[in-house]
């Protein structure tokens, strides 16, 4: 056991990775010499050599196509996208072609490709740089879609997801990169396999999804529901797609509540699949109808405004009064 | 003319050069993964580009070049000296500001005043400027107050200017998109049988995204009159030019077409000639122009960024001692011109305008919350109505709450909600 922040850890499992498999190969800009804008892949070029740790052109068509035909020769490429907004000229490759390629040669060709992916908001900065583009890649069959919420998730999660044989789309919480915590190198996938959500916090009131910043928001909105009686259970999700809905759902069953919450866009979210996934499942157990506590239906805002555009201690904890049915919830919302 | 009549002007841009990371035609071609080339190339990299005032002042003969700046006299180069001077002024400023926690993040161009000003005021106003995030000197030139140029790095608004008041597009931080812009409104331009121009800036790395390829296919296409001004300041944070381009990136526009020219980027006269030749030919029907402005960007990318990782201190010297208005000043003063009253004026006049900065930053105020919702379509979708109608009811029941003592959050908020919003 090692405490590292959650930064560290990921750069820790890309070095256990390159050491590991002569075939992973990392590849994005910047990565190189400066070791990422994030520096989470500070002193790999360093130690494993510029043909292995690759500081690529401007150009995130060019990496991610790139990295198909490094898959089609049996390479297994880390991609890194430096921003969230910036992966967007690399989308038509991902859904077009990184998605559909196993399904498409009927299974004789693999993209076991790691895209990893710093997202969300919270550092006050400029548009494009804290964008949760998630949803869109979740709707893509084809491809996994993870995310980790702390050091010790950042790194089993990132070994598992190099190690698949499917494309996996890997977002890592931007915020929560200097969360510092205890990591253990050897990776446990029988007890955490890579779709598997986690109960975080055990409860019985109200069941509260959260997955990856949002996970210490929603640590947090149990403690302080805790103080006021109110036992709130939450599950990290980790996979978003598939989502396992499984846990969910037994955690609702158990609770008869669920509120869910996620920094993305309301509209066409994860939220909405997850609570109309529970409520097939869970119809007769539900006390309250699911409630979505998100970003707004807007564009990131500039960063003196971001505070109202995301979910935070406050947002949940309302939402958590509004499916108890408590006085201070704003009814008002029901409408 | 027929299309194939176009002949692009590469002869003097093509001639391979002794620097490392210009390939001639033969040479062994590398290994696709070995090592990016090293450090950025220092300023004698590559083929000579267009210079007029050499770095110790003196003014060099161009027969092509000369006529293009003929009316430039002393007094009008005066007037560049100010625009540069006061451009590093506001961009010091602008950096000072950041590092006191006024701004979130500002983009340095130390180094690129006679590139960025050479140009802009090549521009008549209709003409238009598509740009990334660092052409604030552009800005300054089109027009823009000192107080738009920091809102966007305060973080207070999403853009920081009218477009069409100023003749300049709202900068794009996704690399490379603009020059796709600027191709569209040129076509536009055309279709209007105007002879108004659009400029597209970016960069070196730039070069390497799809847009900026797709826009090259574009405007030789349609012959759009539309201007490509690179600015070549030999990195892309931490990558050097040489790994985007093995040849001067100045090359790659020929090959779709398109007239391209190399020129000194810190020489201030050469850079207004070379765009007034570029800007000519686009208003008289030749289509594209391709600019690669040899420049160097003397800080960091960014105020995030740590250049000490990546720089050659021996190299970053090399480009010091090129200092664009430097050159001026002593071509200035081989004439007489630079007097203590000029020099005197300049600073009082670069003083005035980062002063006017500062205040200006310092009286921007977050917008109102419910602000966050505003414009996101032209009319407001129901959908849109109510999550502002009920976070307006969110908002409100602090208020509700801190009238009667109770904390936010159903008297359990912990965080700082509810305070001074
Ligand atoms: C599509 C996209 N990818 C990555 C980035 C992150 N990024 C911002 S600036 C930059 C380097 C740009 O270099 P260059 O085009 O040479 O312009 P310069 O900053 O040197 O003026 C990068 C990689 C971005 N803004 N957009």
């Amino acid at each position: 056991m090692t405490a590292l922040t959650l930064r560290g850890a990921l750069n820790a499992a890309l070095r256990r990775a390159l050491e590991d498999d002569p075939k992973v190969v990392l590849l994005g800009e910047d990565i190189g010499t400066l070791g990422g804008v994030f520096r989470v892949t500070d002193g790999l070029q360093r130690d494993f050599g510029a043909d292995r740790v690759m500081d690529t052109p401007l150009a995130e068509a060019g990496i991610v196509g790139t990295a198909v035909g490094l898959a089609y020769r049996g390479y297994r490429p880390v991609v890194e996208i430096q921003f969230d907004g910036f992966v967007f000229p690399a989308f038509d490759q991902l859904v077009t072609q990184v998605a559909r390629l196993h399904h498409r040669t009927g299974g004789a060709i693999r993209m076991p490709i790691t895209v990893r992916i710093p997202y969300g908001g919270g550092i006050g900065a400029v548009e494009h740089h804290s964008e949760s583009p998630e949803a869109y890649f979740a709707h893509t069959p084809g491809l996994r879609v993870v995310t980790c919420a702390d050091p010790q998730d950042a790194h089993t999660l990132l070994r598992q997801a190099i190690a698949c044989d499917d494309p996996v789309i890997f977002f890592e919480p931007k915020r929560r990169y200097w969360v510092k915590g205890e990591v253990d190198d050897v990776i446990d996938a029988s007890t955490a396999p890579m779709d598997a959500a986690r109960v975080v916090v055990p409860g019985t009131d109200v069941t509260l999804v959260a997955y990856g910043p949002l996970v210490m928001t929603a640590r947090d909105v149990a403690l302080a529901a805790a103080d006021d009686g109110i036992s709130v259970e939450v599950v990290d999700l980790r996979s978003l797609s598939p989502i396992d809905l499984a846990t969910v759902e037994a955690s609702v069953r158990r609770t008869g509540r669920l509120v869910i919450t996620h920094e993305a866009q309301q509209h066409g979210g994860l939220g909405a699949e997850i609570a109309a996934s529970i409520t097939e499942r869970c119809f007769y157990h539900l006390e309250a109808p699911p409630v979505r506590v998100t970003g707004f239906d807007v564009p990131y805002p500039a960063a003196k405004l971001e505070e109202h555009f995301l979910p935070d201690l406050d947002r949940i904890l309302d939402a958590v009064d509004r499916v108890l049915g408590r006085e201070h919830s704003l009814s008002g919302w029901r409408g | 003319m027929l299309r194939s009549e176009l002949r692009p002007d590469v002869t003097p841009h093509t001639s391979p050069a002794s620097a490392e990371h210009v390939a001639a035609p033969g040479d062994a071609v590398p290994r696709p993964t070995s090592p990016a080339p090293g450090p950025a190339p220092g300023p004698g990299a590559g083929p000579a580009p267009v210079q007029l005032l050499a770095p110790d002042g003196t003014r060099r003969t161009d027969p092509e070049h000369d006529p293009w700046v003929a009316d430039l006299d002393d007094d009008r180069l005066v007037a560049l000296y100010e625009d540069m001077v006061v451009v590093r002024r506001l961009d010091f400023e602008a950096t000072a500001l950041q590092r006191q926690g006024q701004l979130g993040l500002w983009p340095p161009l130390l180094g690129q005043e006679a590139a960025q000003v050479g140009s802009a005021r090549a521009l008549r106003p209709d003409d238009f400027v598509f740009s990334s995030y660092r052409e604030n000197a552009v800005a300054w030139c089109r027009g823009v107050s000192t107080t738009d140029l920091v809102r966007v790095w305060k973080g207070t608004a999403a853009t920081g200017w009218d477009p069409r008041a100023v003749g300049m597009a709202t900068p794009t931080i996704i690399i490379g998109a603009q020059t796709l812009h600027a191709t569209g409104y040129a076509i536009g331009c055309a279709k209007d049988g105007v002879d108004s121009v659009a400029v597209a800036y970016f960069g070196d790395g730039a070069t390497s995204e799809g847009d900026v390829h797709e826009a090259m296919v574009f405007a030789a296409s349609y012959r759009a009159p539309v201007v490509f001004f690179c600015q070549n300041n030999q990195w892309a944070i931490s990558e050097p030019v040489g790994l985007q381009a093995r040849r001067p990136v100045a090359d790659r526009a020929p090959g779709y077409g398109i007239p391209s020219v190399r020129v000194d980027g810190n020489d201030v006269l050469a850079v207004t000639a070379v765009t007034r030749v570029a800007l000519d030919r686009a208003r008289t029907g030749g289509g594209p122009t391709f600019v690669e402005a040899v420049t160097y960007r003397r800080g960091p990318h960014t105020t995030s960024d740590d250049p000490t990782r990546y720089v050659d201190p021996a190299v970053h010297e090399q480009w010091v001692a090129l200092d664009p208005i430097a050159r001026v000043e002593r071509y200035l003063a081989s004439r007489g011109r630079l007097t203590d009253e000029l020099t005197g004026a300049v600073t009082a006049r670069a003083d005035a305008a980062a002063a006017e900065m500062r205040a200006g930053c310092h009286g921007l105020e977050p917008p109102p919350p419910l602000s966050v919702f505003d414009h996101v379509y032209t009319t407001p979708t129901s959908w849109l109505e109510r999550q502002r109608s009920q976070y307006a009811a969110y908002l409100a029941m602090f208020d509700e709450d801190s009238a009667d003592g109770a904390a936010p959050g159903g008297a359990r908020g912990t965080d700082a909600r509810g305070g001074d919003r």
